[in-house]
């Protein structure tokens, strides 16, 4: 009986067992450059908003604080979004017939909330508190960028756990003086780490809860 | 998975519950007996088939998760299994990609001012039961109130609650709650309402309200009292009568025949060494229990080096009761039986009554009780139960005179109650005049008198006699369904009213949140019949106290009132009072006492549903009661004995006969029951409760009678063959006779302090091949838990359902032992089984240093903390279940299935927002209320100072009336709980193990007379 098979086919068939490692190690890697690349985490993705606000134009050039608006960053967990009487602080004054502006006045005509778009989303099981970080030294800068450089406002970082975990395994490398972390142009200095230490003496941050499960997850 | 094949409707909920009810009766009491006269020594028990090793217990000991193979629907071949596992595994890993949805913010339009996001606010309210007020702290969060607690300023609560306010919030967000106004099933505007009863009213108007009734709870409410009397001013003929089925009649009558007049009594039980309940379950239910919890148990904390006395409590009751189960004696005799105790003690104390006949087997017993109070006069107390008959409380004031306690540990005051009333007389005079059509127009405020009225008083069929009829209630239930028009009544979270705590202390009520559902409370019904029909409650209440206030800063008070949650100084003052003699007491004998043939039935209140006001309350129901352990039901509960006697097992249907009428009930046998006695609880057999309530149980109001309403005699019990499987947490998690519990009387304690640990040894710190201690620099968290004053009051276990999301699993996964409970208190008894020690253990997590859980998780789902927590992270878990399965203490709960309710609306409002609601098939357990920790460490970290003691407080700590659990930093050695385990007492749950448990007990310490023994 002839062979049904040509011992090339032998090649064929080391190749691919050797290439399936391969393929299947390339699909891992591919799965995590997914999981990581904007398309999942939407990071440096700029959202469309109902009214387009943007941070570039209020924070940047005409220098409104933070805390103008995000009233509660330095006692709650949630930095504050703020109320459309906010808004209306300055626009019943100003740009009051700008079309653009039409549904902030008409949020605060008809009494309903503006429905904004989330653009910094944890998932459930996380509870993030802002004004721990505040008051400990994480810059505003630290987690959201330069937000007074954006137009519509994006998301700069993955806001993946393994992120987040750099700066708790690592905080003396971010860590800044209580007085900067609302400054959006504060630069660390070269020796950073030295500083850091300082700071997480001086601030009394302690390394080892940083990373327990329950510091985040509940 | 067993390799057995097994039938399809095995495998099915149905299928588990119908095999239940077809297992053969097993428990053979005569075995018990031997076996427990063979034991030497302190024996603990936990459920009669323990003792009696029957193969089901056995079965249930040994499958941790009972049942588990069940959850597949149908066999599938090894083929089938890997593709469905591959496919999973696949899917598993995709599932990690997913993208987080799109979703809003919804900022306010204009912020309230005290609004923070993220930051709770707490308002000072009163939770009415029973017409009396129990003030609370509730926490809302963007205005939605998640979860009561006691306001520590409060004379009736001094911090603590009970389990019905703790579930208060989910009766608040049930979605079965009545939503509309109907009239006669449609659906009609408060103001046609309005019109149909001022219509009514233009008739009633010439004959002065000779056909308007109001028929109430009890009423504490000053203002809703202002309004029943300016109803009453403009309709003099109008009448108003009170009912509630779990009335105090008998405390009316007795105080009414003691003293002439009516005084309400109220203990001191802070200044007493010797007490003596009648029947009396004063450590669980009744006016004022919660202070009167807080009060006992501070008279038996015993420390090593004080020497300082301990109170002895001495009961004696016919069904077993939480306030039995702290007893240093009790004795099970029935409810008819009381009366000639009563008698007895008296005569002993040297009050001339009528003697006693057949109390001779007791005569010592009687003989030492009473030289004990005669030498604590003034310092001790005699407290009859709302369920004995006038005569036992006229009894007990006397002997209360005789003591001297009067004006000590006794005080007799005005009356809370606006009006106190003989309520069952209230309701019949009622239904005579519906009955003789003299009613035209009859509203019902609260209550629910169709299905709770007794079941001579023939209430329905008056009600169809009357041409209008109005009820005000929560649910559309068994009276709206028969009444012409129905309005929802507002939850008192939802209400602007006043009340009356125990000692008279006087709360402005005040909502947490709008009305969900547009409810109306009583005072805007009432409004309805004066010349201002469209006020709301908050005018209503505001214009009464400013009127009774009459100062000009009346705002201040206002504020002040609000913020405080009770008005300073309003308890109502003691009152000097003269007993009458004992001659008149004679006179009152009930009848029930002379006709004592067959067995007795015996009624209560349900421990966990009350008088079934909270049967659509799927936490009360899943609640397993303190002594039964039963979820979801009720049962006719006899004693060993009677059972014994009558042929009859647990769960076995009986038919019980009584006064012409039958019923159909399943039995549970309850070890320390009185023989010859038959105890049913109120309150289940609902047919309009709503989806979590109706059809639970049966209906124990169909045999109970006007004159009879807590005890009666006659009662035939028939078995009828039939079984009803009953879901009893009972012998879950049974820890097989190790020493769990540990007891010494207060004589060997002094003795010997360190019994409790020498009782198990514990493995040097080194002695382990668990990987080495975390060093635990900064906090270090741990609790004591305190047996000693643990009355097994179940509070903690609602309120850690309420704090932390807790899911209600129902009663075919309860009967496959899938409960959630994060905490529970277990009751193991000891001794002799009809008359046995009852002893509660609450158990959560112990957070053991070297915990067996952490080191078997393949995926890393459960570490341990730098503060020494047993974290679980949800995100991470797989469900493997081997954390579970490796728990020496059997803490952790599975998701088996979606348990948490994702899907209705206004059950997302009850929610913590600071906790997880968990998803199917992750593993959970407590936490220590972690998120209440992170809450505190944030604050003190932002102020830069420690966490100071006392700043972390646990649910269940928190709700405890007996302050009996405590939690700290055991590293600060002047913490609370880092003293209470230096104490002698403190020993480790199966320190043998050298799991290094967190959470450790203080043992029990009993005080028993020792001329009895």
């Amino acid at each position: 009986m002839p062979q049904v098979f040509h011992p090339s086919t032998n090649t064929f068939s080391r190749v691919s067992i050797f290439g399936a490692v391969f393929f299947i190690g390339a699909m891992l890697w591919g799965l995590a450059l997914i999981n990581r690349s904007s398309y999942v985490t939407r990071a440096g993705v700029a959202r469309e908003q109902p009214v387009p606000f943007s941070h570039r134009h209020h924070a940047g050039q005409l220098g409104i604080d933070c805390r103008y608006c995000h009233t509660s960053v330095e006692r709650s967990s949630y930095a504050g979004v703020p109320p459309t009487k906010t808004c209306m602080n300055c626009h019943s004054q100003i740009w009051i017939d700008s079309p653009t502006l039409e549904p902030v006045r008409a949020s605060f005509r008809t009494n309903r909330s503006i429905q904004w778009i989330k653009v910094h989303d944890l998932p459930d099981f996380v509870y993030f508190n802002h004004s721990i970080h505040v008051n400990k030294g994480v810059g505003c800068v630290s987690c959201h960028g330069r937000i007074d450089l954006m137009n519509l406002t994006w998301q700069e970082n993955s806001l993946q756990m393994e992120w987040c975990l750099n700066c708790h395994r690592h905080p003396e490398q971010y860590l800044r003086p209580r007085e900067q972390v609302f400054n959006m142009t504060w630069t660390p200095p070269t020796d950073q780490t030295t500083l850091g230490r300082e700071l997480l003496q001086q601030y009394d941050v302690r390394g080892t809860h940083l990373t327990d499960c329950s510091t985040c997850h509940r | 998975m067993n390799g057995k094949p097994a039938s399809q409707s095995e495998h099915t909920a149905a299928g588990a519950l119908q095999r239940a009810a077809a297992r053969p009766p097993r428990l053979d009491l005569a075995t018990i007996r031997q076996r427990l006269a063979g034991t030497t020594g302190q024996a603990y028990w936990r459920s009669l088939e323990e003792l009696a090793q029957t193969d089901d217990f056995q079965w249930f000991l040994e499958n941790e998760f009972p049942r588990q193979a069940s959850g597949w629907i149908s066999a599938v071949d090894r083929r089938q299994f890997l593709q469905l596992m591959g496919a999973s595994l696949a899917l598993a890993g995709l599932s990690a990609c997913t993208r987080q949805p799109t979703e809003n913010i919804v900022p306010y339009v204009r912020q309230p001012e005290q609004i923070v996001p993220g930051q709770p606010l707490f308002f000072a309210t009163a939770l009415p039961l029973g017409g009396i007020a129990s003030g609370v702290l509730v926490e809302s969060h963007m205005g939605r109130p998640t979860k009561v607690e006691g306001n520590p300023d409060h004379p009736a609560s001094l911090g603590a609650t009970d389990s019905f306010a703790q579930a208060s919030v989910l009766t608040l967000y049930d979605p079965d709650r009545s939503q509309v106004i109907t009239n006669v099933g449609e659906i009609r505007p408060w103001s046609a309402f309005v019109a149909a009863i001022r219509a009514a009213l233009e008739g009633q108007r010439e004959q002065g309200g000779a056909g308007l009734r109001v028929l109430t709870e009890t009423v504490t409410s000053p203002t809703l009292a202002e309004q029943l009397r300016q109803t009453r001013a403009a309709f003099p003929a109008a009448q108003w009568h009170q009912y509630e089925p779990v009335h105090r009649d008998n405390v009316v009558a007795g105080a009414r025949a003691s003293f002439g007049e009516d005084v309400d009594t109220r203990y001191r039980f802070d200044h007493a060494d010797v007490i003596l309940a009648l029947d009396a379950d004063f450590l669980a239910c009744g006016p004022g229990h919660l202070r009167y919890v807080r009060d006992f148990t501070a008279k038996r904390r015993v420390s090593g080096e004080r020497n300082e006395p301990m109170n002895r409590l001495y009961a004696v009751e016919s069904t077993p009761t939480n306030t039995g189960a702290m007893a240093d004696h009790r004795l099970p005799l029935r409810a008819s039986q009381i009366e000639d105790v009563a008698r007895a003690v008296a005569g002993g104390l040297g009050v001339s009554v009528q003697a006693p006949t057949g109390l001779e087997a007791h005569a010592k017993w009687i003989a030492a009780l009473v030289r004990d109070l005669q030498q604590h006069r003034g310092a001790s107390i005699i407290i009859a139960g709302d369920e004995q008959p006038a005569t036992v409380h006229a009894l007990a004031h006397l002997m209360n005179d005789a003591l001297g306690n009067v004006g000590r540990t006794v005080v007799c005051a005005e009356p809370v109650a606006v009006t106190p009333t003989l309520q069952t007389q209230s309701l019949r005079d009622l239904v005579a005049d519906m009955q003789a059509g003299k009613v035209a127009v009859l509203l019902i405020l609260g209550g629910n008198p169709v299905f709770d009225a007794p079941a001579d008083v023939l209430f329905t069929s008056a009600l169809a006699k009357v041409p209008l009829t109005v009820h005000l209630g929560l649910y559309t239930d068994e009276t709206s369904q028969l009444c012409h028009w129905h309005i929802p009544l507002a939850h008192p979270l939802e209400s602007w009213s006043d009340g009356r705590a125990y000692d008279g202390t006087i709360t402005i009520m005040q909502p947490l949140i709008a009305p969900l559902y547009d409810g109306k409370t009583a005072h805007e019904v009432l409004a309805v019949l004066s010349d201002r029909p469209e006020r709301t409650s908050h005018d209503i209440v505001r214009d009464y106290w400013k009127a009774r206030y009459g100062g000009n800063d009346f705002e201040r008070f206002w504020r002040k009132t609000l913020h405080d949650g009770f008005i300073a100084d309003s308890a109502s003052p003691a009152k000097q009072v003269t007993v009458r003699p004992a001659a008149s007491i004679d006179a009152l004998r009930s009848s029930t006492t002379s006709d004592r043939k067959g067995l007795e039935i015996i009624f209560r209140p349900d421990p966990t549903i009350f008088d079934g006001r909270f049967a659509n309350n799927g936490w009360l129901q899943e609640l397993p009661k303190a002594l039964t352990r039963l979820t979801w039901d009720n049962a006719a509960l006899l004693s060993p004995a009677t059972a014994e006697r009558l042929a009859l097992t647990n769960e076995d249907v009986v038919e019980l006969a009584y006064a012409g009428r039958t019923l159909r009930a399943p039995v549970w046998i309850m070890p320390g029951h009185a023989p010859d006695a038959v105890t049913v609880h109120l309150g289940h057999g609902r047919t309009h409760a709503g989806r979590v309530g109706s059809g639970s149980g049966f209906n124990a109001y169909a045999l109970r009678t006007a004159d009879a309403p807590w005890f009666g005699s006659g009662l035939d019990v028939r078995k009828t063959g039939d079984r009803h499987p009953l879901a009893s947490t009972q012998h879950h998690h049974s820890m097989e006779g190790r020493p769990l519990v540990r007891v010494a009387t207060l004589e060997e304690y002094r003795g010997h302090p360190d019994f409790a640990r020498e009782l198990e040894e514990t493995p040097g710190r080194d002695d382990t091949l668990y990987p080495a201690e975390h060093p635990y620099q900064g906090n270090a968290w741990g609790m004591a838990i305190d047996l000693n004053s643990c009355v097994g009051c179940n509070a903690c276990v609602i309120a850690c359902q309420a704090e932390n999301n807790i899911a209600v699993v129902g009663k075919t996964e309860v009967a496959r032992g899938h409960e959630m409970h994060w905490l529970r208190v277990d009751r193991y008894y000891a001794g002799d089984l009809d008359n046995p020690e009852t002893y509660h253990q609450p158990v959560p997590c112990m957070h053991c240093e070297n915990a067996p859980c952490e080191i078997v998780c393949p995926v890393g789902a459960t570490v341990h903390s730098s503060e020494g927590l047993n974290d679980m992270v949800y995100n991470r878990c797989v469900g493997t279940k081997y954390c579970s399965n490796n728990c020496p203490y059997k803490v952790r709960r599975f998701n088996w299935f979606l348990f948490s309710d994702w899907t209705t609306e206004s059950l997302k409002l009850l929610r913590n927002p600071d906790v997880t609601v968990r998803s199917r098939g992750v593993m959970e357990k407590c936490t220590y209320c972690v998120q209440r920790i992170s809450h505190a460490r944030i604050d003190a970290q932002k102020a830069g100072r420690p966490i100071r003691d006392g700043e972390v407080v646990t649910a269940c700590q928190q709700v405890c009336p007996a302050e009996a659990i405590v939690f700290g930093n055991i590293n600060d050695k002047s913490s609370r709980v880092a003293q209470l385990k230096a104490e002698p007492r403190n020993y480790g749950l199966l320190s043998s193990l050298n799991t290094r448990p967190r959470t450790t007990y203080l043992a029990r310490i009993r005080n028993p007379n020792p001329e009895i023994g």
